[in-house]
Protein backbone atom coordinates (compact mmCIF):
# COMPACT_ATOMS: atom_id res chain seq x y z
CA UNK A 1 0.00 0.00 0.00
CA UNK A 2 1.54 3.87 -1.05
CA UNK A 3 1.70 6.33 1.85
CA UNK A 4 -0.54 8.62 -0.27
CA UNK A 5 -3.49 6.11 0.44
CA UNK A 6 -2.75 6.37 4.40
CA UNK A 7 -4.38 9.22 5.78
CA UNK A 8 -3.84 9.88 9.20
CA UNK A 9 -6.52 10.86 12.58
CA UNK A 10 -7.73 14.43 10.81
CA UNK A 11 -9.14 12.08 8.07
CA UNK A 12 -11.02 10.06 10.44
CA UNK A 13 -12.21 13.29 12.20
CA UNK A 14 -13.79 14.86 8.85
CA UNK A 15 -15.05 11.38 8.06
CA UNK A 16 -16.84 11.17 11.56
CA UNK A 17 -18.27 15.04 10.36
CA UNK A 18 -19.36 13.81 7.46
CA UNK A 19 -21.59 10.52 9.17
CA UNK A 20 -22.74 13.16 12.12
CA UNK A 21 -24.31 15.28 9.16
CA UNK A 22 -25.77 12.14 7.58
CA UNK A 23 -26.98 10.30 10.81
CA UNK A 24 -28.51 13.60 12.23
CA UNK A 25 -32.24 12.21 11.51
CA UNK A 26 -31.56 8.57 13.06
CA UNK A 27 -29.84 10.74 16.22
CA UNK A 28 -33.16 12.90 15.95
CA UNK A 29 -35.28 9.66 16.46
CA UNK A 30 -33.79 8.45 19.31
CA UNK A 31 -33.68 11.93 20.93
CA UNK A 32 -37.06 13.07 20.22
CA UNK A 33 -38.18 9.02 20.94
CA UNK A 34 -36.85 9.72 24.84
CA UNK A 35 -38.38 13.40 25.52
CA UNK A 36 -40.88 13.34 28.38
CA UNK A 37 -43.38 15.57 27.00
CA UNK A 38 -45.94 14.84 24.39
CA UNK A 39 -46.01 17.37 21.92
CA UNK A 40 -41.96 17.41 21.57
CA UNK A 41 -42.28 21.13 21.12
CA UNK A 42 -38.89 22.87 20.98
CA UNK A 43 -37.13 19.36 21.63
CA UNK A 44 -34.30 20.24 23.20
CA UNK A 45 -30.85 19.30 20.69
CA UNK A 46 -29.99 16.67 22.94
CA UNK A 47 -31.93 14.80 25.70
CA UNK A 48 -31.98 16.03 29.53
CA UNK A 49 -34.61 14.27 30.63
CA UNK A 50 -34.91 11.39 29.76
CA UNK A 51 -38.19 9.31 29.42
CA UNK A 52 -39.21 6.24 28.44
CA UNK A 53 -42.57 7.48 28.57
CA UNK A 54 -43.09 7.19 24.52
CA UNK A 55 -41.88 3.68 24.41
CA UNK A 56 -44.35 2.31 27.19
CA UNK A 57 -47.09 4.03 24.99
CA UNK A 58 -45.44 3.05 21.54
CA UNK A 59 -45.62 -0.61 23.25
CA UNK A 60 -49.38 -0.48 24.23
CA UNK A 61 -50.19 0.77 20.69
CA UNK A 62 -47.64 -1.15 18.77
CA UNK A 63 -46.54 -3.94 20.32
CA UNK A 64 -49.47 -6.18 18.41
CA UNK A 65 -48.29 -4.94 15.07
CA UNK A 66 -44.58 -5.30 16.26
CA UNK A 67 -45.20 -8.84 16.65
CA UNK A 68 -47.28 -9.32 13.78
CA UNK A 69 -44.13 -8.20 11.44
CA UNK A 70 -41.84 -10.73 13.06
CA UNK A 71 -44.51 -13.16 12.16
CA UNK A 72 -44.55 -12.25 9.02
CA UNK A 73 -40.50 -11.49 8.53
CA UNK A 74 -39.70 -15.04 9.84
CA UNK A 75 -42.00 -16.48 7.41
CA UNK A 76 -40.95 -14.63 4.43
CA UNK A 77 -37.85 -15.83 5.37
CA UNK A 78 -38.52 -19.81 5.60
CA UNK A 79 -40.44 -19.48 2.52
CA UNK A 80 -38.24 -17.77 0.57
CA UNK A 81 -35.17 -20.06 1.09
CA UNK A 82 -37.22 -22.76 0.70
CA UNK A 83 -38.16 -21.82 -2.92
CA UNK A 84 -34.91 -19.98 -3.79
CA UNK A 85 -31.96 -22.20 -2.35
CA UNK A 86 -32.98 -25.29 -5.01
CA UNK A 87 -33.74 -23.08 -7.94
CA UNK A 88 -29.98 -21.54 -7.13
CA UNK A 89 -28.32 -24.60 -7.33
CA UNK A 90 -30.49 -25.70 -10.41
CA UNK A 91 -29.19 -22.29 -12.11
CA UNK A 92 -25.74 -22.92 -11.06
CA UNK A 93 -25.00 -26.30 -11.20
CA UNK A 94 -27.60 -27.79 -13.69
CA UNK A 95 -28.17 -27.21 -16.96
CA UNK A 96 -31.95 -27.27 -17.24
CA UNK A 97 -33.81 -26.13 -20.13
CA UNK A 98 -35.60 -23.17 -19.31
CA UNK A 99 -33.18 -21.72 -16.86
CA UNK A 100 -31.98 -18.92 -19.06
CA UNK A 101 -35.67 -17.80 -18.87
CA UNK A 102 -35.95 -18.18 -15.01
CA UNK A 103 -32.82 -15.79 -14.79
CA UNK A 104 -34.25 -13.32 -17.25
CA UNK A 105 -37.43 -13.46 -15.51
CA UNK A 106 -35.59 -12.64 -12.34
CA UNK A 107 -33.69 -9.99 -13.69
CA UNK A 108 -37.08 -8.52 -15.75
CA UNK A 109 -39.16 -8.61 -12.02
CA UNK A 110 -37.10 -5.85 -10.46
CA UNK A 111 -38.60 -3.93 -13.32
CA UNK A 112 -42.05 -4.68 -12.00
CA UNK A 113 -43.28 -1.98 -9.76
CA UNK A 114 -44.39 -3.20 -6.52
CA UNK A 115 -47.89 -1.11 -7.38
CA UNK A 116 -48.58 -3.61 -10.16
CA UNK A 117 -48.23 -6.44 -8.54
CA UNK A 118 -50.52 -5.37 -5.70
CA UNK A 119 -53.12 -4.15 -8.21
CA UNK A 120 -53.44 -7.73 -9.26
CA UNK A 121 -52.86 -9.16 -6.23
CA UNK A 122 -55.73 -7.40 -4.73
CA UNK A 123 -58.49 -8.92 -6.84
CA UNK A 124 -56.95 -12.21 -6.19
CA UNK A 125 -56.63 -12.43 -3.07
CA UNK A 126 -60.22 -10.64 -2.58
CA UNK A 127 -61.12 -14.03 -4.55
CA UNK A 128 -58.91 -16.30 -2.66
CA UNK A 129 -60.03 -14.95 0.90
CA UNK A 130 -56.36 -13.78 1.59
CA UNK A 131 -56.58 -10.17 1.99
CA UNK A 132 -55.84 -9.69 5.54
CA UNK A 133 -54.45 -12.90 6.22
CA UNK A 134 -51.09 -13.37 7.76
CA UNK A 135 -50.22 -15.92 5.04
CA UNK A 136 -51.42 -13.41 1.82
CA UNK A 137 -48.48 -11.30 3.23
CA UNK A 138 -45.91 -13.57 3.54
CA UNK A 139 -46.63 -14.69 -0.37
CA UNK A 140 -46.66 -11.22 -1.44
CA UNK A 141 -43.90 -10.08 0.43
CA UNK A 142 -41.57 -12.82 -0.63
CA UNK A 143 -41.77 -10.96 -4.08
CA UNK A 144 -38.28 -8.82 -2.49
CA UNK A 145 -37.06 -11.99 -0.95
CA UNK A 146 -37.43 -14.70 -3.79
CA UNK A 147 -35.35 -12.87 -6.77
CA UNK A 148 -32.51 -11.05 -4.47
CA UNK A 149 -32.43 -14.63 -2.12
CA UNK A 150 -31.94 -16.80 -5.75
CA UNK A 151 -29.10 -14.09 -7.50
CA UNK A 152 -27.12 -14.00 -4.51
CA UNK A 153 -27.21 -17.84 -3.39
CA UNK A 154 -26.55 -18.42 -7.33
CA UNK A 155 -23.86 -16.46 -7.92
CA UNK A 156 -21.81 -18.05 -4.44
CA UNK A 157 -23.09 -21.44 -5.90
CA UNK A 158 -21.47 -20.72 -9.15
CA UNK A 159 -18.23 -20.49 -6.95
CA UNK A 160 -18.59 -24.01 -5.48
CA UNK A 161 -16.60 -26.44 -7.45
CA UNK A 162 -18.62 -29.29 -9.51
CA UNK A 163 -16.11 -31.98 -8.34
CA UNK A 164 -17.04 -31.73 -5.27
CA UNK A 165 -20.58 -32.07 -6.03
CA UNK A 166 -19.68 -34.94 -8.15
CA UNK A 167 -17.77 -36.79 -5.87
CA UNK A 168 -21.34 -37.27 -3.67
CA UNK A 169 -22.89 -38.49 -6.65
CA UNK A 170 -20.35 -41.09 -7.28
CA UNK A 171 -20.38 -41.54 -3.53
CA UNK A 172 -24.16 -43.00 -3.89
CA UNK A 173 -25.43 -39.94 -2.90
CA UNK A 174 -28.81 -38.80 -4.70
CA UNK A 175 -28.80 -35.39 -6.10
CA UNK A 176 -30.96 -34.14 -2.85
CA UNK A 177 -29.08 -35.69 -0.61
CA UNK A 178 -25.88 -34.26 -1.69
CA UNK A 179 -27.78 -30.91 -2.14
CA UNK A 180 -28.75 -30.98 1.47
CA UNK A 181 -25.77 -32.34 3.09
CA UNK A 182 -22.76 -31.03 0.64
CA UNK A 183 -24.25 -27.97 -0.85
CA UNK A 184 -26.30 -26.68 1.86
CA UNK A 185 -23.48 -26.73 4.06
CA UNK A 186 -20.87 -25.24 1.96
CA UNK A 187 -23.18 -22.19 0.83
CA UNK A 188 -23.98 -21.04 4.98
CA UNK A 189 -22.84 -18.12 4.14
CA UNK A 190 -24.77 -17.13 1.20
CA UNK A 191 -27.57 -18.50 2.87
CA UNK A 192 -27.01 -16.28 6.20
CA UNK A 193 -26.65 -13.11 3.74
CA UNK A 194 -30.24 -14.18 1.65
CA UNK A 195 -32.11 -14.66 5.01
CA UNK A 196 -31.11 -11.66 6.64
CA UNK A 197 -32.01 -9.17 3.53
CA UNK A 198 -35.12 -11.64 3.08
CA UNK A 199 -35.68 -10.61 6.70
CA UNK A 200 -34.54 -6.87 6.44
CA UNK A 201 -37.25 -6.11 2.69
CA UNK A 202 -40.61 -8.03 4.80
CA UNK A 203 -39.87 -6.13 7.80
CA UNK A 204 -39.81 -3.05 5.91
CA UNK A 205 -42.82 -3.64 3.17
CA UNK A 206 -45.43 -1.06 3.35
CA UNK A 207 -46.77 -0.99 -0.35
CA UNK A 208 -47.99 -5.10 0.99
CA UNK A 209 -49.31 -4.37 4.14
CA UNK A 210 -51.31 -0.80 2.76
CA UNK A 211 -53.09 -2.64 -0.43
CA UNK A 212 -53.66 -5.95 0.69
CA UNK A 213 -55.01 -5.15 4.13
CA UNK A 214 -58.35 -3.57 4.58
CA UNK A 215 -58.59 -4.22 8.58
CA UNK A 216 -56.58 -4.00 11.83
CA UNK A 217 -56.84 -7.65 12.04
CA UNK A 218 -53.22 -8.02 10.62
CA UNK A 219 -51.44 -5.28 10.19
CA UNK A 220 -47.42 -4.81 10.75
CA UNK A 221 -45.45 -2.10 11.87
CA UNK A 222 -44.93 0.15 9.01
CA UNK A 223 -48.65 0.52 8.65
CA UNK A 224 -49.20 1.34 12.19
CA UNK A 225 -46.64 3.46 11.75
CA UNK A 226 -47.83 5.22 8.70
CA UNK A 227 -51.69 5.46 10.44
CA UNK A 228 -49.73 7.00 13.23
CA UNK A 229 -48.44 9.73 11.23
CA UNK A 230 -51.35 10.00 9.03
CA UNK A 231 -53.45 12.06 10.98
CA UNK A 232 -52.55 14.99 12.97
CA UNK A 233 -49.61 14.07 15.16
CA UNK A 234 -49.95 15.42 18.72
CA UNK A 235 -47.25 12.66 20.39
CA UNK A 236 -43.98 12.92 18.42
CA UNK A 237 -42.23 11.20 21.10
CA UNK A 238 -44.44 7.72 20.88
CA UNK A 239 -44.56 8.03 17.13
CA UNK A 240 -40.49 8.08 17.17
CA UNK A 241 -40.52 5.18 19.33
CA UNK A 242 -42.24 3.53 17.87
CA UNK A 243 -39.39 4.37 14.73
CA UNK A 244 -36.65 3.42 17.01
CA UNK A 245 -38.91 0.22 17.61
CA UNK A 246 -39.35 -0.75 13.83
CA UNK A 247 -35.16 0.12 13.39
CA UNK A 248 -34.31 -2.72 15.41
CA UNK A 249 -33.90 -5.05 13.42
CA UNK A 250 -31.60 -2.83 10.86
CA UNK A 251 -29.29 -1.65 13.90
CA UNK A 252 -29.28 -5.25 15.19
CA UNK A 253 -27.81 -6.38 11.92
CA UNK A 254 -25.17 -3.94 11.97
CA UNK A 255 -23.95 -4.58 14.73
CA UNK A 256 -23.76 -8.36 14.83
CA UNK A 257 -23.60 -9.23 11.23
CA UNK A 258 -21.77 -6.83 9.68
CA UNK A 259 -20.11 -8.73 7.35
CA UNK A 260 -23.06 -10.42 5.85
CA UNK A 261 -24.38 -6.67 5.29
CA UNK A 262 -21.30 -5.67 2.95
CA UNK A 263 -21.63 -9.47 1.29
CA UNK A 264 -25.22 -8.38 0.61
CA UNK A 265 -25.33 -4.85 -0.14
CA UNK A 266 -22.36 -5.69 -3.10
CA UNK A 267 -23.31 -9.41 -3.97
CA UNK A 268 -27.20 -8.46 -4.68
CA UNK A 269 -26.38 -4.64 -5.83
CA UNK A 270 -30.84 -4.69 -5.47
CA UNK A 271 -33.52 -3.01 -3.76
CA UNK B 1 -22.04 -8.08 -8.10
CA UNK B 2 -24.54 -10.86 -9.10
CA UNK B 3 -26.16 -8.94 -11.87
CA UNK B 4 -23.29 -9.01 -13.78
CA UNK B 5 -22.10 -11.91 -13.14
CA UNK B 6 -25.52 -13.49 -14.76
CA UNK B 7 -23.84 -13.26 -18.26
CA UNK B 8 -20.51 -15.22 -17.48
CA UNK B 9 -21.78 -18.05 -16.36
CA UNK B 10 -18.54 -19.91 -15.65
CA UNK B 11 -18.86 -24.19 -17.24
CA UNK B 12 -16.30 -25.47 -14.35
CA UNK B 13 -16.19 -29.09 -14.64
CA UNK B 14 -17.58 -29.94 -18.06
CA UNK B 15 -20.40 -28.47 -20.07
CA UNK B 16 -22.91 -29.86 -18.12
CA UNK B 17 -21.46 -30.22 -14.52
CA UNK B 18 -22.16 -33.27 -12.43
CA UNK B 19 -25.19 -34.49 -14.47
CA UNK B 20 -23.07 -35.07 -17.71
CA UNK B 21 -21.09 -38.12 -16.06
CA UNK B 22 -24.34 -39.40 -14.48
CA UNK B 23 -26.29 -39.66 -17.80
CA UNK B 24 -23.74 -41.22 -19.61
CA UNK B 25 -23.29 -43.73 -16.69
CA UNK B 26 -26.43 -44.89 -15.16
CA UNK B 27 -30.24 -43.99 -15.18
CA UNK B 28 -32.52 -43.27 -17.55
CA UNK B 29 -33.11 -39.41 -19.25
CA UNK B 30 -35.73 -38.88 -17.95
CA UNK B 31 -35.48 -39.90 -14.79
CA UNK B 32 -32.49 -36.64 -14.66
CA UNK B 33 -34.72 -34.38 -16.30
CA UNK B 34 -37.40 -35.24 -13.39
CA UNK B 35 -34.92 -34.49 -10.81
CA UNK B 36 -33.50 -31.21 -12.56
CA UNK B 37 -36.81 -29.61 -12.59
CA UNK B 38 -38.08 -30.93 -9.25
CA UNK B 39 -35.36 -28.46 -7.78
CA UNK B 40 -36.46 -25.64 -10.14
CA UNK B 41 -40.16 -26.21 -10.26
CA UNK B 42 -41.37 -24.50 -6.77
CA UNK B 43 -39.27 -21.48 -7.60
CA UNK B 44 -41.25 -21.32 -11.27
CA UNK B 45 -44.41 -21.88 -9.67
CA UNK B 46 -43.85 -19.11 -7.53
CA UNK B 47 -42.54 -16.14 -10.41
CA UNK B 48 -45.54 -17.44 -12.53
CA UNK B 49 -48.53 -16.60 -9.77
CA UNK B 50 -46.54 -13.09 -8.37
CA UNK B 51 -44.97 -11.87 -11.64
CA UNK B 52 -46.26 -13.29 -14.55
CA UNK B 53 -49.94 -12.86 -13.46
CA UNK B 54 -50.00 -9.47 -12.18
CA UNK B 55 -48.58 -8.80 -15.31
CA UNK B 56 -50.80 -9.55 -17.23
CA UNK B 57 -53.85 -9.30 -15.21
CA UNK B 58 -52.68 -5.12 -15.25
CA UNK B 59 -52.35 -5.35 -18.88
CA UNK B 60 -56.03 -6.91 -19.32
CA UNK B 61 -57.63 -4.64 -16.37
CA UNK B 62 -56.23 -1.71 -18.10
CA UNK B 63 -58.61 -2.54 -20.95
CA UNK B 64 -61.67 -2.94 -18.44
CA UNK B 65 -64.22 -0.75 -17.07
CA UNK B 66 -62.76 -2.62 -13.13
CA UNK B 67 -63.89 -1.00 -9.90
CA UNK B 68 -65.46 -2.12 -6.63
CA UNK B 69 -68.39 -3.39 -8.55
CA UNK B 70 -66.93 -5.63 -10.68
CA UNK B 71 -65.95 -7.57 -6.76
CA UNK B 72 -69.74 -8.11 -5.86
CA UNK B 73 -71.12 -8.35 -10.02
CA UNK B 74 -68.02 -10.05 -11.25
CA UNK B 75 -68.75 -8.06 -14.54
CA UNK B 76 -65.59 -5.92 -15.90
CA UNK B 77 -67.05 -4.69 -19.09
CA UNK B 78 -64.02 -4.55 -21.57
CA UNK B 79 -64.10 -0.68 -22.81
CA UNK B 80 -61.18 -0.11 -25.37
CA UNK B 81 -58.38 2.28 -24.29
CA UNK B 82 -61.12 4.09 -22.72
CA UNK B 83 -58.70 4.19 -19.43
CA UNK B 84 -55.88 5.28 -21.07
CA UNK B 85 -57.74 8.02 -22.44
CA UNK B 86 -58.83 9.09 -19.21
CA UNK B 87 -55.97 8.80 -17.49
CA UNK B 88 -53.61 10.64 -19.85
CA UNK B 89 -56.37 13.56 -20.38
CA UNK B 90 -56.76 14.28 -16.71
CA UNK B 91 -55.46 17.22 -15.44
CA UNK B 92 -52.93 15.04 -12.87
CA UNK B 93 -51.58 13.40 -15.73
CA UNK B 94 -48.77 16.24 -16.71
CA UNK B 95 -48.33 17.32 -13.33
CA UNK B 96 -47.24 13.62 -12.40
CA UNK B 97 -45.05 13.01 -15.29
CA UNK B 98 -43.35 16.49 -14.86
CA UNK B 99 -43.02 15.35 -11.12
CA UNK B 100 -41.76 11.68 -11.97
CA UNK B 101 -39.46 13.11 -14.41
CA UNK B 102 -37.63 16.04 -11.22
CA UNK B 103 -37.89 13.43 -8.31
CA UNK B 104 -36.06 10.77 -10.70
CA UNK B 105 -33.59 13.31 -11.70
CA UNK B 106 -32.77 14.91 -8.90
CA UNK B 107 -32.77 11.79 -6.59
CA UNK B 108 -30.50 10.01 -8.82
CA UNK B 109 -28.34 13.34 -9.64
CA UNK B 110 -28.12 14.07 -5.68
CA UNK B 111 -27.60 10.48 -4.51
CA UNK B 112 -25.08 9.90 -7.41
CA UNK B 113 -22.92 12.48 -6.47
CA UNK B 114 -23.06 12.98 -2.69
CA UNK B 115 -22.38 9.10 -2.96
CA UNK B 116 -19.58 9.25 -5.32
CA UNK B 117 -18.02 12.10 -3.15
CA UNK B 118 -18.13 10.12 0.12
CA UNK B 119 -17.07 7.00 -2.08
CA UNK B 120 -13.99 8.71 -3.29
CA UNK B 121 -13.26 10.53 0.28
CA UNK B 122 -13.60 6.88 2.22
CA UNK B 123 -10.85 5.42 -0.58
CA UNK B 124 -8.22 6.74 1.60
CA UNK B 125 -7.26 4.47 4.09
CA UNK B 126 -7.81 6.05 7.62
CA UNK B 127 -8.34 4.77 11.60
CA UNK B 128 -11.83 3.60 11.40
CA UNK B 129 -13.03 4.04 8.04
CA UNK B 130 -14.37 0.51 8.34
CA UNK B 131 -16.52 1.22 10.85
CA UNK B 132 -17.82 4.51 9.62
CA UNK B 133 -18.22 3.03 6.01
CA UNK B 134 -20.36 0.87 7.95
CA UNK B 135 -22.89 2.66 9.72
CA UNK B 136 -23.32 4.58 7.07
CA UNK B 137 -25.87 2.02 5.76
CA UNK B 138 -27.76 2.47 8.04
CA UNK B 139 -30.52 5.35 6.83
CA UNK B 140 -30.35 2.31 3.49
CA UNK B 141 -31.43 -0.46 6.00
CA UNK B 142 -33.57 1.41 8.43
CA UNK B 143 -37.43 1.07 6.75
CA UNK B 144 -38.57 3.38 4.19
CA UNK B 145 -41.75 4.36 6.21
CA UNK B 146 -39.41 5.30 9.64
CA UNK B 147 -37.20 7.04 7.28
CA UNK B 148 -40.61 9.19 5.80
CA UNK B 149 -41.82 9.71 9.69
CA UNK B 150 -38.19 10.88 10.93
CA UNK B 151 -38.14 12.85 8.02
CA UNK B 152 -41.97 14.66 8.52
CA UNK B 153 -41.13 15.66 12.08
CA UNK B 154 -37.19 17.21 10.91
CA UNK B 155 -39.24 19.00 8.27
CA UNK B 156 -42.01 19.99 10.29
CA UNK B 157 -43.26 23.95 9.50
CA UNK B 158 -43.45 25.15 13.23
CA UNK B 159 -41.38 23.05 15.27
CA UNK B 160 -39.57 20.92 12.48
CA UNK B 161 -35.31 20.73 13.57
CA UNK B 162 -34.60 22.07 9.79
CA UNK B 163 -36.87 25.18 10.35
CA UNK B 164 -35.34 25.93 13.86
CA UNK B 165 -31.63 24.86 12.93
CA UNK B 166 -31.91 28.05 10.19
CA UNK B 167 -33.67 30.01 12.44
CA UNK B 168 -30.75 30.21 14.78
CA UNK B 169 -28.51 31.07 11.84
CA UNK B 170 -30.74 33.56 11.39
CA UNK B 171 -30.49 32.10 7.67
CA UNK B 172 -34.75 32.61 7.30
CA UNK B 173 -36.47 35.40 8.55
CA UNK B 174 -40.40 35.44 10.35
CA UNK B 175 -41.59 33.64 7.59
CA UNK B 176 -40.67 29.79 8.37
CA UNK B 177 -40.48 27.74 4.84
CA UNK B 178 -43.39 24.88 5.13
CA UNK B 179 -41.06 22.16 3.31
CA UNK B 180 -43.73 19.86 2.92
CA UNK B 181 -46.75 22.05 3.81
CA UNK B 182 -45.85 24.26 -0.04
CA UNK B 183 -46.93 24.02 -3.18
CA UNK B 184 -43.62 24.66 -4.36
CA UNK B 185 -41.15 23.42 -1.52
CA UNK B 186 -43.00 19.80 -1.42
CA UNK B 187 -41.45 18.19 -4.45
CA UNK B 188 -37.87 19.35 -3.48
CA UNK B 189 -38.30 18.09 0.20
CA UNK B 190 -39.35 14.72 -1.16
CA UNK B 191 -35.89 14.37 -2.97
CA UNK B 192 -33.70 15.77 -0.45
CA UNK B 193 -35.54 12.52 1.57
CA UNK B 194 -34.97 10.49 -1.05
CA UNK B 195 -31.31 11.22 -1.55
CA UNK B 196 -30.72 10.89 1.86
CA UNK B 197 -32.42 7.33 1.66
CA UNK B 198 -30.15 7.09 -1.64
CA UNK B 199 -26.97 7.59 -0.42
CA UNK B 200 -25.34 4.72 1.55
CA UNK B 201 -26.26 2.65 -2.03
CA UNK B 202 -24.29 4.37 -4.55
CA UNK B 203 -21.45 4.78 -1.99
CA UNK B 204 -20.83 0.95 -0.97
CA UNK B 205 -21.01 0.44 -4.67
CA UNK B 206 -19.15 2.84 -6.23
CA UNK B 207 -16.87 1.74 -3.42
CA UNK B 208 -16.61 -1.43 -4.22
CA UNK B 209 -16.00 -0.37 -7.98
CA UNK B 210 -13.01 1.75 -6.31
CA UNK B 211 -11.17 -0.88 -4.67
CA UNK B 212 -10.96 -2.88 -7.90
CA UNK B 213 -9.27 0.58 -9.75
CA UNK B 214 -4.97 -1.03 -9.36
CA UNK B 215 -2.97 1.59 -7.13
CA UNK B 216 -0.11 1.31 -9.75
CA UNK B 217 -2.93 3.46 -12.34
CA UNK B 218 -2.15 5.93 -9.52
CA UNK B 219 1.50 5.29 -9.01
CA UNK B 220 1.69 5.77 -12.34
CA UNK B 221 -0.51 8.69 -12.67
CA UNK B 222 1.78 10.52 -9.84
CA UNK B 223 5.04 10.09 -11.42
CA UNK B 224 3.51 11.75 -14.86
CA UNK B 225 2.02 14.58 -12.24
CA UNK B 226 -1.40 13.53 -12.29
CA UNK B 227 -2.80 14.13 -8.73
CA UNK B 228 -6.07 15.04 -7.17
CA UNK B 229 -8.78 16.09 -9.25
CA UNK B 230 -6.40 14.98 -12.54
CA UNK B 231 -6.25 12.03 -11.19
CA UNK B 232 -9.64 11.42 -10.78
CA UNK B 233 -10.72 12.73 -14.62
CA UNK B 234 -8.19 9.84 -16.19
CA UNK B 235 -7.88 7.17 -13.78
CA UNK B 236 -11.04 7.09 -11.74
CA UNK B 237 -13.92 8.05 -14.12
CA UNK B 238 -13.25 5.92 -16.94
CA UNK B 239 -11.91 2.91 -14.45
CA UNK B 240 -15.37 3.63 -12.66
CA UNK B 241 -17.91 3.36 -15.79
CA UNK B 242 -18.69 0.04 -15.93
CA UNK B 243 -20.18 0.43 -12.11
CA UNK B 244 -21.21 3.95 -12.59
CA UNK B 245 -24.03 2.71 -15.09
CA UNK B 246 -25.39 -0.24 -12.82
CA UNK B 247 -25.57 2.47 -10.11
CA UNK B 248 -28.01 4.58 -12.31
CA UNK B 249 -29.77 2.00 -14.20
CA UNK B 250 -30.99 0.60 -10.97
CA UNK B 251 -31.53 3.70 -9.09
CA UNK B 252 -33.49 4.71 -12.07
CA UNK B 253 -35.82 1.74 -12.27
CA UNK B 254 -36.22 1.72 -8.46
CA UNK B 255 -36.57 5.73 -8.32
CA UNK B 256 -39.60 5.48 -10.98
CA UNK B 257 -41.45 3.26 -8.55
CA UNK B 258 -40.81 4.91 -5.23
CA UNK B 259 -44.09 5.09 -3.26
CA UNK B 260 -43.79 4.26 0.28
CA UNK B 261 -41.47 7.50 0.98
CA UNK B 262 -43.65 10.48 -0.99
CA UNK B 263 -46.87 8.98 0.85
CA UNK B 264 -45.47 8.93 3.52
CA UNK B 265 -44.78 12.29 3.65
CA UNK B 266 -47.19 14.27 1.53
CA UNK B 267 -49.75 11.31 0.61
CA UNK B 268 -49.31 13.38 -2.97
CA UNK B 269 -50.19 16.41 -1.70
CA UNK B 270 -50.42 19.55 -1.66
CA UNK B 271 -52.57 20.16 -4.28
CA UNK B 272 -51.05 16.98 -6.08
CA UNK B 273 -47.67 18.58 -5.59
CA UNK B 274 -45.75 15.86 -5.47
CA UNK B 275 -48.33 13.06 -7.27
CA UNK B 276 -46.07 11.17 -9.30
CA UNK B 277 -47.40 8.66 -11.87
CA UNK B 278 -46.75 5.84 -8.83
CA UNK B 279 -48.15 7.26 -6.20
CA UNK B 280 -51.07 8.50 -8.35
CA UNK B 281 -51.70 5.00 -9.86
CA UNK B 282 -51.71 3.91 -5.92
CA UNK B 283 -54.43 6.90 -5.52
CA UNK B 284 -56.54 5.63 -8.79
CA UNK B 285 -56.59 1.86 -7.29
CA UNK B 286 -56.67 2.16 -4.28
CA UNK B 287 -58.34 5.34 -3.30
CA UNK B 288 -60.63 5.98 -5.93
CA UNK B 289 -61.07 2.22 -5.96
CA UNK B 290 -60.62 2.20 -10.22
CA UNK B 291 -58.70 -0.42 -11.04
CA UNK B 292 -59.14 -0.28 -14.86
CA UNK B 293 -57.83 3.52 -14.52
CA UNK B 294 -55.11 2.58 -11.84
CA UNK B 295 -53.87 -0.16 -14.16
CA UNK B 296 -53.65 1.55 -16.83
CA UNK B 297 -51.46 4.17 -15.24
CA UNK B 298 -49.43 1.52 -13.79
CA UNK B 299 -48.63 -0.01 -17.27
CA UNK B 300 -47.44 3.61 -18.72
CA UNK B 301 -44.90 3.56 -15.59
CA UNK B 302 -43.51 0.08 -16.86
CA UNK B 303 -42.96 1.45 -20.37
CA UNK B 304 -41.46 4.40 -19.25
CA UNK B 305 -39.47 2.21 -17.23
CA UNK B 306 -38.68 -0.45 -20.38
CA UNK B 307 -37.94 2.23 -22.27
CA UNK B 308 -35.23 3.62 -20.17
CA UNK B 309 -33.94 -0.20 -19.87
CA UNK B 310 -34.05 -0.31 -23.51
CA UNK B 311 -31.65 3.06 -24.09
CA UNK B 312 -29.43 2.13 -21.63
CA UNK B 313 -28.90 -1.36 -22.53
CA UNK B 314 -28.20 -0.28 -26.69
CA UNK B 315 -25.91 2.62 -25.50
CA UNK B 316 -24.28 0.08 -23.77
CA UNK B 317 -23.76 -2.44 -26.08
CA UNK B 318 -22.67 0.40 -28.85
CA UNK B 319 -19.64 1.61 -26.21
CA UNK B 320 -18.94 -2.16 -26.03
CA UNK B 321 -19.28 -2.39 -29.75
CA UNK B 322 -16.46 0.77 -29.92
Amino acid sequence: MSERLNGGWGKTVAGVLILAVLLFPVYWMVNVSLQPSGSAVGTPWIPIHLSLRGYTQALHDQGGHLATSMIISLGSVVFSLLIATPAAYALAHFRVRGAGLVLLGILVSQMVPGIVVANALYSAYNDLGLLNSIGGLILADSTAGIPFAMLILRAFMLDIPSEVVEAAWVDGAGPIRSFVSVVLPMSRNALVTAALFTFLFTWGDFLFALTLTTTENVRPVTLGLFTYIGSYVKDWSSVMATAVLASIPALVLLVVAQRYVAAGTTAGAIK
Amino acid sequence: MADLRLRARPTRGGPAGPLAKIKSRSGPRRRQRALELLFLLPAIAYLVPFFGYPVVKNLLMGFQNYTTRTFYTGEAPWVGFDNYVTVVKSAVFDKALVNTLLFTVGSIAGQFVIGLAIAVYFRRRFPLAGVLRSLLLLPWLIPLIVSSAIWRWILDQDNGALNRFLGGLHLIGGGRPGWLTSTSLALVACIIVNVWIGIPFNTTILYGGLQNIPDELYEAAELDGATGWKAFRYITWPQLRPVVSVVLVLGVVYTLKVLDIILGLTGGGPANATQTIATQSYHLSFVEFDFGQGAALSNILIVISALFAFIYLRANRRALDE
